[in-house]
């Protein structure tokens, strides 16, 4: 008996010095998070109630006189409306074109290496250069893609410079960089199907390959779709990079976006007050998006 | 259920043998009418994965009631068999018949066969009562009325839908499932999921039902229970059951009928009883039975005495040569005089205990199985005995692994 009760007697200290060990090994990660994330969060949040202009010698606490004039700003409505549409081109084109991609990749016996490479490329390669290319290829008058509708006797839009189509060339653009992105994952959740689901399916009575994607892969890719489906919108809506290099927001802010706006008022004309309230918005976006994953959607995809 | 074999069945597994020479696999595939038959026919099948030959050319019969167990050692080319008689997989060469109708180039959704897999395969998202309502839903519904909304209102949906549904319950009913029918296959023991794969498999009441593994994924004392089910369940269906396993013991504890396969070939197709008492081929017996069938390398002598280590052993051999004596652990005795052995180990089992020995000219290791009052009587481990067995009950196998014909002494033991 006094030989079980020991290690009790020892227990009753340990969990002391353990707690201690386990706060240090985790102090690091810890005092980064705080640093680099929880902080600069908290700090906008409270910029985002004051009308600091950087460089000015003080603040003043303006409670929501920021999200007051987000209301009433017109350039504002244009770019929550500009990346809306944005979102809403790039999901469906980038998740359905993935989709039919990868059931393309995975039917087909080899090469699969090779274009799960090249569809991944945009996503490794830097936007910035990629969007060079892109103002050549969509060039007016010296871009390939107008030479090419030219000698079809097609129309030849400005893609970029005109407001009718320069949402839908970035768009277009926007699909092309996540297609890869989402193509990896949707081939890492078609291995994971089991096979002998299909063979089930099969004998099941599913004649067309359209019936066992109905009965099989459509609903076993569920938590992958999901995924993707999240992952897409929270990278679109933060859509920047080809905005700042191919149009700067215009013609006439036709192509004015969320991020960019945000990025204008704090950088070009020094308002960090209003720029932060403009990220907040983007915050509650992504957060809504990502509450919607988690609470709603993912119930209905895991079968569990 | 006791008629079987029925009379050509050692023909058919004769023909396997002729078949499975090399010139059958390098010919043309070739696809010849094949015969009417209820049930199964699976005639001359041939299946070669890249340049590896996994079927010989295989033929076989069940006939529709009848239950087959096909058994062998893992990738011998049971399941391919099987995967081909669901046509999941595309046969090289042969042809197989369904319910009387050539089914080689039909699709596997056209075959009217069904299918239990070794992980169960059942729809995740599906709950079990639609599970058990795709095979139907496939084949009673057009695409049109299968459409998720929209169906429901298109005429003649919900006539079908209530015929699915009392079907489902049948079905669920034989299987006891009546209380899970809205759970998620998730929310289920392995036995349940089981039950649901058999419901989906007896619903729509094809002719062929076809087994694969179906017990490997339960744990022992389930499957004990479960294979009677089985049977139960396959008399009920009536339907002809092929049915794959690796485990002798299920095959002869199910079947009508066994089919012993290895290495892409049939070796025997026969009852249990005949498959364990009268095995064509030394691999039959040898896989069939456990312990294993002892087996002492022998000599047929000039003069027709069958001889183990110089020691006649009261058995009379058709032709000289040698040979390989083979006797089961419970034919196999510790008497006063006869085979000379060395003791090594006793296991005791319950119902019966296993001595283990050695034969001390070959040093070949021999297991005996005794009635476990023999216990105080047993020989010492690393004590000296001697042998006997029953002549009319041991089998003699000539080089190439074939049985060939003995003749007893005399109808008791034994050993000079």
């Amino acid at each position: 008996m006094s030989d079980m009760a020991l290690p009790a007697a020892a227990g009753a200290r340990a969990p002391l010095g353990e707690a201690f060990a386990a706060w240090m090994l985790s102090a690091p990660a810890i005092l980064a998070y705080f640093l680099m994330l929880l902080l600069p969060t908290l700090a906008t949040v409270a910029l985002a109630f004051t009308d600091y202009e950087l460089g000015a010698d003080g603040l003043h606490w303006i409670g929501f006189e920021n999200f007051a004039e987000l209301l009433r700003d017109r350039a504002f409505a244009t770019s929550l409306r500009n990346t809306l549409v944005y979102v809403g081109l790039v999901t469906p084109g980038s998740i359905l074109g993935a989709l039919a991609l990868a059931l393309l990749i995975e039917a087909g016996t080899r090469g699969r290496t090779f274009f799960r490479a090249v569809f991944f490329l945009p996503v490794v390669s830097l936007t910035v250069a990629m969007a060079a290319a892109w103002q050549y290829l969509l060039h007016p008058t010296i871009g390939p893609l107008n030479a090419m509708l030219h000698s079809i006797g097609a129309g030849q839009p400005e893609w970029l410079s005109s407001s009718s189509t320069v949402m839908l060339s970035l768009s277009a653009i926007g699909i092309w960089e996540n297609l890869g992105f989402n193509l990896v994952l949707f081939l890492a959740g078609l291995t994971a199907i089991p096979r002998e689901l299909y063979s089930a399916a099969e004998v099941d009575g599913a004649r067309s390959a359209w019936e066992r994607f109905r009965l099989v892969t459509w609903p076993m890719l569920g938590p992958t779709t999901l995924f993707v489906l999240t992952i897409t919108m929270i990278r679109a809506v933060r859509v920047f990079d080809t905005v700042a290099v191919l149009t700067q927001g215009g013609p006439n802010k036709a192509s004015q976006v969320l991020l960019y706006t945000m990025y204008e008022e704090g950088f070009t004309y020094f308002r960090l007050g209003y720029s932060a309230a403009i990220t907040l918005v983007f915050l509650a976006i992504v957060l809504a998006l990502m509450w919607l994953q988690t609470k709603v959607l993912d119930k209905r995809v895991h079968y569990v | 259920m006791t008629t079987y074999p029925p009379p050509g069945v050692h023909k058919t597994v004769t023909q396997t043998k002729f078949d499975c020479h090399i010139s059958a696999l390098t010919a043309a595939p070739q696809h010849q009418g094949v015969q009417f038959v209820t049930g199964i026919r699976i005639q001359s099948v041939t299946k070669r994965f890249g340049a590896t030959p996994v079927l010989r050319g295989v033929s076989l019969d069940v006939a529709a009631g009848e239950f087959v167990a096909l058994v062998g050692p893992s990738g011998c080319g049971k399941t391919t068999l099987m995967r081909i008689v669901a046509g999941i997989e595309q046969a090289d060469g042969g042809g197989i018949a369904i319910g009387g109708r050539d089914v080689t180039r039909l699709r596997a959704a056209d075959r009217d066969v069904a299918m239990v897999f070794q992980s169960y395969a059942l729809y995740p998202h599906l709950s079990v009562a639609e599970n058990i309502t795709v095979p139907l839903a496939m084949r009673r519904l057009s695409a049109w009325q299968r459409l998720p909304l929209l169906g429901r209102f298109l005429p003649g949906t919900a006539r079908a839908a209530e015929g699915m549904a009392r079907d489902v319950r049948t079905a669920a009913e034989a299987l006891g499932l009546r209380p899970l029918l809205d759970r998620r296959p998730a929310q289920l023991s392995g036995g349940q999921r089981q039950r649901v794969a058999l419901a989906r498999a007896i619903v729509r009441r094809p002719s062929a039902f076809l087994m694969d593994e179906p017990l490997s994924n339960l744990d022992a004392s389930l499957r004990v229970q479960t294979r009677r089910e089985i049977v139960e369940i396959h008399r009920l269906a009536g339907a002809a059951t092929l049915y794959v396993t690796h485990d002798q013991s299920e095959a002869l504890t199910m079947a009508d009928r066994v089919a012993v396969m290895q290495g892409g070939e049939l070796l025997q197709v026969a009852t249990p009883e005949a498959i364990y008492a009268d095995p064509v081929d030394l691999r039959v017996a040898t896989f069939i039975g456990s312990p294993r069938i002892n087996t002492l390398p022998a000599e047929t002598g000039a003069d027709g005495m069958v001889r183990v280590a110089g020691h006649p052993v009261g058995l009379w051999g058709a032709s000289p040569g040698p040979v390989t004596l083979a006797i089961r652990p419970e034919d196999l005795l510790p008497a006063g005089h006869g085979l000379p052995a060395l003791a090594e180990a006793v296991e005791f089992l319950g119902e019966s205990l296993l001595l283990h020995a050695r034969h001390e000219a070959t040093g070949t290791p021999l297991v005996l199985r005794l009635p476990p009052e023999a216990r105080p009587d047993l020989p010492a481990s690393g004590s000296h005995f001697h042998l006997q067995f029953d002549t009319s009950r041991a089998l003699l196998f000539g080089a190439g692994g074939k049985r060939v014909g003995a003749t007893a002494l005399s109808g008791e033991a034994v050993l000079v």
